[in-house]
């Protein structure tokens, strides 16, 4: 017997397959960001980094974070459309375990976000992205990347189950999109005024980013990889709690 | 095994300030169509939602088949469907795929063969591939209904289920209904059509400001009525003038 959240998840990705303005967005997006940093920035910034900074590598990381945190926007929309039209409720109305209808929301957008960021990847190969990293690195990276979508996934289901608006649903995922401009992503945080300077080097974005890079560049990772790790972890859980009582509101 | 599909005793609702069901008390026999009727606002979809599981009551009992709805609300998802007051389909999935969605989820053997004989019966085998989001509303509504029927439940809630259907998707919504009944199946609809739980419901129930004010047949309702009004012209009430009638008393004695 398949499992109810298998199914689930199947019928959310079929939505995604069938949408391709979804797709669209989701991995172009960056993906224009991405060129745009290269391409039009990049000159500029490498004089500031020294030689033999590969800004493809060096810019990688913000982008993945970008794509991430315009992905899960597509979860608050998912869900909020299940909310709107009542298909929640049919569904909780069912003889099937409740959690399974929140977890197909949940397994949904990481596989999303995932099949985003190998595109992504690709794209920056394509650009000139090179990567001496072990397997472990690897491994750590793609752990990384994995934990940070499921963070904002619990953060996007907040919305999803409580917004009155379509925009509303979707809007939170702004700031979160901007983040990373505010961060180490695109250029060293030495060259930013003192106040946003603190910021940037306090915020969550600029420790995965630096541990990202790191890993990717196989150079040593030092403890900022736990400060990285932390903040997931911490997201994730409170996003979870919030999202948890959110539900039990409306389930 | 009790003889009542539904029954709910003293049944308590607010929502945040306001009290919208104060002491509901109801029936439903095994295998009878039930029809709630309500202006507005009345609480029918409140007490529809607390039957199918999706809301919790404030005070008062409520049990379907037997089983609280509280206290066992996984056994009651057994027995129940629910089509609620909009159509609750997938607009990206097609006809097919939603069907055989919520039979795969009821565990229903078989899926795309109880898909294939519910569009069929519902006159939705030529739209069978199309998206459900581009169907019309009454396609909408028989589709919604149809997956209300997946996996044969005992008691299947209808909230309004002919709100926005013209005059002939309204016949084949009763039909229907009536067939469900012919087998054996429990039917609680909520209805604002006096004509439809008239032409329908084996018993009425009248919710009027968070309390049933009448139950009973047709005939029964019809005996509360004031008899004719003048000896030369006999005239039989309408369901409608009964309800007026009686939705005007109750607010003079407020
Ligand atoms: N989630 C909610 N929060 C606050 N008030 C609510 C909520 N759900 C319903 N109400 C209120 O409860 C009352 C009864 O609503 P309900 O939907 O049960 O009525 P109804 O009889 O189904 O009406 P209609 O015929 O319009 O569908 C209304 O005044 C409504 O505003
Ligand atoms: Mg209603």
């Amino acid at each position: 017997m398949k499992s109810k959240t298998i199914v689930l998840f199947g019928r959310l990705m079929k939505h995604i397959l069938r949408s391709p303005d979804t797709i669209i967005t989701v991995a172009l997006m960056p993906i224009a960001m991405m060129l745009m940093f290269v391409y039009v920035f990049g000159g500029a910034v490498k004089t500031s980094l020294g030689d033999g900074v590969n800004y493809v590598n060096y810019q990688l990381p913000g982008i993945l974070l970008i794509a991430i945190a315009s992905g899960i926007s597509y979860t608050a929309f998912r869900l909020f459309g299940d909310m709107e039209n009542g298909f929640f409720a049919r569904l909780n109305a069912m003889p099937i375990k409740r959690s399974s209808v929140l977890w197909a929301h949940v397994l949904t957008s990481l596989v999303s976000n995932i099949l985003t960021l190998v595109v992504v990847f690709l794209v920056a190969l394509l650009m000139g992205f090179r990567s001496g990293a072990g397997v472990l690195s690897w491994l750590a990276v793609a752990g990384i990347l994995v934990l940070f979508t499921l963070a904002l996934t619990w953060v996007a289901v907040i919305p999803g189950l409580t917004a009155k608006s379509l925009e509303g649903a979707s809007a939170f995922s702004y700031p979160l999109i901007f983040l990373p401009m505010l961060s180490s992503a695109f250029v060293p945080t030495e060259t930013m005024p003192a106040v946003l300077r603190v910021f940037a080097e306090n915020q969550p974005v600029t420790s995965i980013v630096n541990t990202l890079r790191a890993l990717l560049n196989a150079e040593p990772v030092g403890s900022e990889i736990w400060v990285a790790l932390a903040w997931c972890v911490g997201i994730a859980a409170v996003a979870y709690l919030f999202a948890m009582r959110a539900y039990r509101r409306v389930a | 095994m009790s003889d009542f599909a539904v029954q709910v005793k003293g049944l308590r609702k607010s929502f945040k300030t306001t009290e919208v069901l104060k002491g509901v008390d109801l029936e439903v026999r095994r295998g009878e169509i039930f029809a709630l009727l309500g202006s507005n606002g009345a609480g029918k979809t409140t007490i529809v939602n607390i039957l199918s599981t999706l809301l919790k009551s404030d005070g008062g009992a409520a049990s379907v088949c037997g089983l609280d709805v509280k206290n066992q609300a996984d056994k009651v998802r057994q027995s129940i469907s629910l089509t609620g007051q909009f159509a609750a389909v997938d607009g990206v999935l097609t006809g097919r795929e939603n069907l055989s969605l919520i039979a795969e989820l009821r565990d229903v053997p078989n899926p795309a063969h109880i898909a294939d004989s519910l569009l069929e019966r519902f006159f939705l085998t030529d739209a069978a591939n199309k998206r459900a989001g581009t169907y019309s509303g009454g396609m909408k509504r028989r589709l919604d209904i149809a997956m209300s029927l997946v996996g044969t439940p005992s008691v299947i809630f209808l909230d309004e289920p002919t709100t926005g259907l013209d005059p002939e998707g309204r016949l084949e919504v009763w039909k229907m209904v009536k067939e469900l009944a012919g087998g054996g199946t429990t039917i609680l609809l909520t209805t604002q059509y006096l004509e439809e739980a008239e032409q329908l419901a084996d018993r009425i129930a009248i919710l009027h400001v968070g309390k049933i004010i009448v139950n009973g047949t047709l005939a029964e309702l019809k005996k509360l009525f004031p008899p004719a009004k003048t000896e030369y012209i006999e005239k039989q009430p309408t369901l409608e003038e009964i309800f007026l009638a009686i939705i005007g008393k109750e607010g003079a004695n407020k």
